[in-house]
């Protein structure tokens, strides 16, 4: 197989078997939180790792550019083996909002492609709306739980293989196809199967417009709000 | 006191204290989180709780002091309050700073003062009854028990 001389490792074995080994080699989601809190860093963190995620918790969203490697206004070659598959992050933050900070990834061709869940105290539709509006996956009102982060994980899931397909033309059905021995979590990709053919309410707010079920669930409580004619 | 009744009083304790409002879900929540790998998990969290709760009580205090009353820093400290309360499910805290906030927002210095007297007042008595129940769980742990949840 004709590999680019100046690849990584990962990338030619993401090349070779057809599925992205880029989330630090193993199966493991990597997230990426944020919070000025320290309290609610142990405690996302520890509901992260109950979900098997592995996780990097950082305090501001200043620390979160800097660890993409955003801050210094260059792209970051991120495949070091710490590529984050997902970012989670409070929105009231001192210095930059949690609003800013998904700004700043989404701005990036590096990383807008990675998923952005904004979690708040303040249960407020227009925050909500904006927040996705703008490009997050998810919003997590907090305190946060377990079932929130088990359905964002599960969503995560199927949006991660989603996006392999969706990067490699080839790749795509390999993995389609082989049913993919990563996933063994079939169910779920049945379960996305089975509502992409649904009459599910599509998301407007991402490019990617994935029907995850559980997504859809989450959004009837402010469908009202968000079906605006944005997408 | 034998094991079986140091684990009835425990769940006894516990559960006088979400009749009382002490605590609420988010506690359990936490409690849920803690197994065999992580078993101090819960007395972590509630003690970064503490650390941080004390602080930012200094702060407040010290900003109601201040001559002419920063209303913004004050309710910036008591939305963290708020929000590390709620994170480990100390309700009453909570409470206190919902209504604490709202005196912010009205500049209302009467009532900020009010509310800071209160807001310790609640948090030494969660404190408190944290402690002591942590106290008793230690104490059925040492005699070879386990935590009733």
């Amino acid at each position: 197989m004709a590999v680019n001389g100046a690849v990584t490792w990962l990338r030619r074995t993401e090349e070779i078997d057809g599925y992205d080994l880029s989330a630090s080699d193993s199966e493991e989601v990597h997230v990426l939180a944020v919070d000025d809190s320290l309290v609610d860093r142990k405690v996302i963190e520890r509901l992260l790792k109950i979900t098997s995620c592995k996780v990097t918790a950082v305090d501001s969203g200043r620390r979160a550019l800097q660890f993409l490697g955003l801050d210094e206004e260059k792209e970051a070659n991120g495949f070091d083996g710490l590529k984050v598959d997902l970012i989670i992050t409070d929105y009231c933050m001192p210095g930059m909002t949690g609003y800013e900070l998904m700004k700043k990834v989404k701005e990036s061709s590096a990383f807008r492609e990675i998923p952005v869940v904004i979690m708040s105290s303040e249960n407020v539709v227009a925050r909500i709306d904006r927040c996705l509006e703008e490009g997050a996956e998810d919003f997590i009102v907090k305190p946060v739980k377990l079932s929130d982060v088990k359905r964002i994980i599960d969503y995560m899931a199927t949006y991660f293989r989603e996006g392999e397909e969706r990067r490699g033309g080839i790749n795509k059905r390999k993995i389609r196809d082989e049913g993919d021995d990563r996933s063994s979590s079939s169910p779920l990709s049945t379960l996305w199967s089975s509502s992409s053919s649904s009459s599910l309410p599509t998301a407007p707010c991402s490019p990617s417009t994935l029907d995850s079920p559980t997504r859809s669930l989450k959004m009837t409580c402010f469908e009202e709000h968000i079906f605006t004619d944005k997408n | 006191m034998d094991l079986v009744q140091l684990q009835r009083q425990l769940v006894d304790y516990k559960t006088s204290l979400y009749n009382e409002g002490f605590l609420d879900e988010q506690f359990t929540q936490l409690q849920e989180l803690q197994d065999e790998n992580n078993p101090d998990f819960v007395v972590e969290v509630v003690s970064l709780f503490f650390e941080d709760s004390e602080r930012l009580l200094n702060e407040l205090t010290k900003a109601l002091e201040q001559q002419s009353v920063d209303f913004k820093r004050v309710d910036a400290h008591v939305h963290q309050l708020k929000g590390s309360s709620s994170s480990i499910g100390a309700q009453r805290v909570q409470k206190v700073c919902i209504a604490f906030r709202n005196y912010c927002e009205e500049q209302n210095i009467e009532g900020c003062v009010k509310c800071l007297q209160q807001v310790r007042h609640e948090y030494s008595l969660v404190k408190t009854k944290l402690e002591s129940m942590f106290q008793l769980q230690q104490q059925i742990l040492s005699a070879g028990g386990s935590i009733p949840m």
